[in-house]
């Protein structure tokens, strides 16, 4: 993910006549394959503290005992974790394209229909371009202003070497190392991902989100990412991509852990769009991500928005544990599933404080010969007196020969809580597409505009000029769904 | 402007329209009038390109093009417009965004341009104006929730901002009650154009009394049974269908 001092730090790297750093970040990989010293190697690379390499081996020792987590409805072959490099550097932009003339036309015929900028499509197709230069002076003006009201944004690496003692009380306390076989086996092999810090009282003045595009082409393959809003603090932060993303690292399994104190709001949103592989879903990336927030103070609130579209294989349930009373969660998802796509998604609301209140909606869309499940837990605790949930899961069918399967679970241990949910499924409605044709619009268009409508709850919970982005991506990701 | 010769087709492998012919000039309104389940709205979706209405026989010709040719959105692009018998619900999706939508396709076809939100919003504004309607109805979904009255409303808005030069009416007087209709007839005659063209696909012939046609055609058992000009509605109105229907029956 994105971090302003990331970028500027690449920017540099960029240049290689000016700073020779060329030789330096084209440095080795970690050897083929998973062990004690692979871990030990990245641990070394980033320079780490003993209490980080301790905690990574933890990890690494219990996910060599764990079993594959095994409630999900998708079903792919055994990971070969031997077959995979778990550390690598960045790569030069030389290794890229010289000029979008040499990158493939579709791609670019996507970024077209997205409206993405033409810098920026350079960018994303890892052009080696000198417009990242005009981004070198925003990126330090963003710096700047975040740095005036004392909010942190950086790669995580650089948090454990800046803000050890934060790290150090934050990382594994809302996803512990042994939570389930992804989240262990990021633990250990994690490369970096975001750190976000906003001091008691603040707003962050922008979404963190703005730049996310130039470390787009890098995400890597274990992201790590931990969030920490003090009381009465604010921040709204967008990751992921309305581009389609290749990587030809095939496993992904991310971390996000988000801490919420009193008053605090934490807003998350992701756009996903991983390659989805080919029609048979060949070569599409698994996304097996962890993502849990904890609300601990009073009245704070986390809100998950994501827009999932790609991937061959997702597997992901943001969730929120709702510990502090009268504290909120929310989870708006649009999960849409093409060709031979399987989602396993949904979330997870753990009310254990008095009050605490939770929304679920879910979307999910599914065309060719594609598998959507929503799974969703909702637990009451014992004292989550007051306590309050309503779910909403619709399912929208395109064509005959794909599935949406609905999975609540409900445990409610407190007699004075409130449970809702809601559920549909439907087919998309030959009269709406007609009605669309007939004033004009094509079939793609139509069935791109029914299921915005469809959506459109969830949208609107995306930051205005990403959800633009996000309308889009619904009509390019259902291409040739229908007729 | 449209000319059907000798047109068939089938709904279901069942032969609904049986060799129609028509022609309909510019400036023109004709009146098809004709018991249920004759044919009406099946006609109307042969015109239009609907799935399921396949074509056995005859042509279509608008404007000099073989209108059966093309794709349902083409018809449109080339200006044949039908206001549904039962406007369709389209939820999430706001009027607005479904009638930008709808006019830049046809805009597109045209060669004409895209509007952008400015100049887009300044039209519908002209055109809501015009019919004397309430932006109200622009934000709210496409037909969610909108009375029977407004739907046809809804379909009058859109038929004024697309501009079609042949608008087919299905049943538009179906369901409203007087002053509905007297509303949506008064937005259909604020839209005509010499240079276009209306059918009026109806049941009774009260519809005729606020938009008045210059021929009325009686469909009966597939086919046009008898051609007139208005006094033939009125004719209907006081015999019924019945000698039609047993015509086509025989
Ligand atoms: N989708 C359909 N499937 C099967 N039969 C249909 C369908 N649509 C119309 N029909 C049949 O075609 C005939 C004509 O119907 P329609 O065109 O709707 O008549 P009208 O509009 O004049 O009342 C009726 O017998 C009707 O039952
Ligand atoms: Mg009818």
């Amino acid at each position: 993910m994105a971090a302003t001092v990331e970028t500027v730090e690449r920017v540099r790297a960029l240049d290689k006549y000016k700073y020779g750093f060329v030789t330096d970040i084209e440095s080795e990989t970690a050897p083929k394959g998973l062990s004690e010293d692979t871990v030990r190697f990245i641990s070394a690379k980033k320079g780490e503290p003993e209490w980080l390499l301790e905690w990574r081996l933890k990890a690494y020792r219990h996910w060599l005992k764990m079993p594959e987590p095994g409630w999900s409805k998708v079903q792919f072959p055994p990971i070969d974790y031997q077959d995979s490099y778990y550390y690598s550097a960045p790569k030069s932009p030389t290794d890229g394209p010289k000029s979008l003339d040499e990158v493939d036309p579709k791609l670019l015929e996507t970024y077209a229909k997205l409206g993405i900028p033409l810098n920026e499509q350079k960018l994303l197709a890892g052009v080696a371009v000198d417009a990242v230069f005009d981004s070198v002076s925003v990126a330090t003006t963003f710096k700047k202003n975040l740095e005036e009201v004392g909010v942190i944004f950086c790669p995580i690496s650089e948090a454990v070497k800046n803000h050890p003692e934060l790290v150090r009380r934050y990382l594994g306390s809302v996803v512990p190392y042994a939570d389930n076989k992804h989240a262990c086996l990021n633990s250990a092999v994690f490369t970096d991902g975001s750190f976000v810090y906003i001091p008691k009282g603040v707003r962050c003045p922008m979404e963190l989100s703005t730049y996310f595009r130039i470390n787009a082409q890098n995400t890597g393959q274990f992201e790590r990412t931990l969030i920490i809003a003090e009381e009465g603090s604010y921040v709204s932060y967008l990751e992921g991509c309305t581009a389609p993303q290749r990587d030809e690292n095939q496993l992904h399994a991310a971390v996000v852990e988000l801490v919420a104190l009193d008053d605090a709001e934490i807003k998350y949103s992701t756009v996903q769009n991983w390659y989805p592989g080919d029609e048979e879903g060949k070569g599409g990336i698994y996304n097996f991500v962890t993502k849990r927030g904890a609300c601990r103070g009073r009245n704070s609130k986390i809100s998950w928005t994501q827009v999932e579209t790609g991937s061959a294989i997702t597997w992901k349930y943001p969730s929120c544990i709702l510990q502090g009373d009268n504290s909120v969660g929310e989870f708006y998802s649009i999960a849409i599933t093409n060709n031979r796509q399987q989602a396993d998604t949904g979330t997870k609301m753990i009310h254990l404080g008095k009050n605490t209140r939770s929304r679920i909606i879910a979307k999910g869309i599914a065309a060719g010969r594609s598998d959507s499940t929503y799974r969703g837990l909702v637990r009451i605790g014992a004292k989550a007196a007051g306590a309050r949930n309503f779910t909403q899961c619709d399912s929208l069918l395109i064509g005959d020969k794909c599935g949406a399967h609905t999975v609540p679970y409900i445990e409610t241990k407190n007699r004075r809580a409130i449970v809702e949910h809601e559920a549909t499924t439907s087919r998309i409605s030959e009269d709406q597409l007609f009605y669309c044709r007939q004033r004009g619009m094509s079939q793609e268009d139509a069935v791109a505009l029914v299921v915005n409508g469809f959506c459109r709850e969830v949208m609107q919970q995306l930051p205005m000029e990403f959800a633009v982005e996000a309308q889009k991506l619904v009509g390019i990701s259902l291409e040739g769904s229908v007729g | 402007m449209l000319e059907i010769k000798n047109l068939h087709a089938t709904v279901d492998g069942k032969a609904i329209l049986k060799g129609i012919d028509l022609t309909v000039n510019a400036g023109e309104i004709h009146a098809i009038m004709g018991p249920n389940g004759s044919g009406k709205s099946t006609l109307s979706y042969v015109l239009t390109g609907r799935e399921g209405y396949t074509v056995t026989e005859g042509e279509v010709l608008f404007k000099g093009k073989n209108l059966l040719d093309m794709d349902p959105e083409e018809r449109a692009g080339e200006g044949v417009f039908l206001a549904f018998q039962y406007p369709v619900e389209i939820p999430g999706v706001p009027n607005t965004t479904f009638l930008k939508e709808a006019l830049n396709s046809v805009r597109r076809y045209r060669g004409e341009g895209e509007l952008d939100a400015m100049q887009f919003v300044k039209l519908v504004r002209e055109k809501t104006k015009m019919l004397h309607m309430s932006d109200d109805m622009l934000k709210r979904a496409v037909n969610v929730g909108f009375s029977g009255g407004e739907k046809k409303r809804n379909e009058a808005l859109q038929m004024a901002v697309l501009e079609p030069s042949l608008a087919v009416l299905d049943e538009t007087d179906s369901g409203l009650d007087i002053d509905a209709l007297k509303t949506v007839a008064d937005s259909v005659n604020l839209l005509r154009r010499p240079e276009n063209a209306l059918v009026l696909i109806t049941h009774y012939q009260r519809l005729l009394d606020y938009i008045v046609p210059d021929h009325v055609h009686v469909l009966a058992g597939g086919r046009i049974q008898a051609s007139g000009g208005k006094e033939l509605a009125h004719e209907l109105e006081a015999r019924g269908y019945a000698e039609f229907s047993a015509g086509a029956a025989a």
